[in-house]
């Protein structure tokens, strides 16, 4: 692994909190149903199916840490989605919080099996 | 938005203050490259646990509940502290799109109760380490 290839990696994990950041506050500005972080659910959707579509596409090596580990790996977000899930309930908001965590993880699993398919059709 | 048109004539993201994207920049820098080093220092295949990405979600979920609550609820608001540590080291320290990757392998290799065992030990430490630095910067507010 060279200099230059983990320089990649901290720039595209920047621009991909970065796009994270953007893409969460377009949704929520548009999704404001309940105290629900529709934001981060999109966020952590759109990034397993594109995960998906490049590992369903055979991209590997320094490609996929580039794209895959550097890029939608700081894209999506496991922290936040945790956090959120924490203070739904601590908001006596159960049923919001068990939504969010199993809707994201079957979704999510949804999403990037999705991905994969539509990768590997390519 | 505080700092949202007050001067940042910028063509790019205009809606944006600059100085928190770049915060969060920064901080998105130095989480992917921590994960990314665990990740490429210790190769995990398949058909065992993935302990670098355990490792990272595991503590990037303490820092955030750790540092949110804090600059919450116990410091003065800060306008780069959050974007900086919150949304950029912590948010891309953790990985959900690798956790569901590694979920897929598994399956796709009939590892079943690898890829349970990884998605329940995952959410449930990742949750009580949230609530536990929460907790635990509650407790340091009520006493002080």
């Amino acid at each position: 692994m060279t200099v230059g290839t983990w320089l990649l990696v901290g720039l595209l994990g920047g621009a991909g909190a970065v796009s994270r950041f953007v893409v969460d506050g377009l949704v929520s500005e548009r999704l404001t149903a309940g105290a629900f972080p529709w934001g981060t659910l999109m966020v952590n959707l759109s990034g397993a199916a594109l995960l998906g579509g490049l590992v369903g596409a055979a991209v590997s090596g320094t490609a996929l840490l580039l794209a895959g580990t550097a890029t939608l790996g700081s894209y999506t977000t496991l922290s936040t989605w945790m956090l959120e899930t924490h203070r739904l309930g601590q908001d006596d908001q159960l049923t919001g919080a068990a939504i969010n965590l199993v809707g994201s993880l079957v979704i999510g699993f949804g999403a990037l099996a999705a991905g994969h398919a539509v990768g590997a059709a390519l | 938005m505080i700092f949202a048109g007050s001067g940042y004539d910028a063509a790019l993201l205009p809606r944006y203050d600059r100085r928190e994207l770049a915060a969060i920049f920064s901080g998105g820098i130095v989480g992917a490259l921590a994960r990314a080093g665990l990740a490429e220092a210790f190769p995990v295949g398949p058909g065992s646990w993935p302990w670098p990405t355990f490792a990272v979600n595991i503590v990037g979920a303490f820092m955030l509940g750790y540092f949110v609550t804090r600059l919450q609820e116990r410091l003065p608001t800060s306008a780069y502290k959050r974007p900086f540590l919150g949304t950029g080291v912590c948010g891309a320290l953790t990985t959900f799109s690798t956790v569901q990757l590694e979920l897929y392998k598994m399956i796709e290799t009939d590892r079943w109760a690898l890829a349970t065992g990884y998605m329940a030990a995952t959410i449930v430490v990742s949750f009580v380490a949230v609530a536990g630095a929460t907790a635990m910067v509650r407790r340091v507010r009520r006493i002080v």
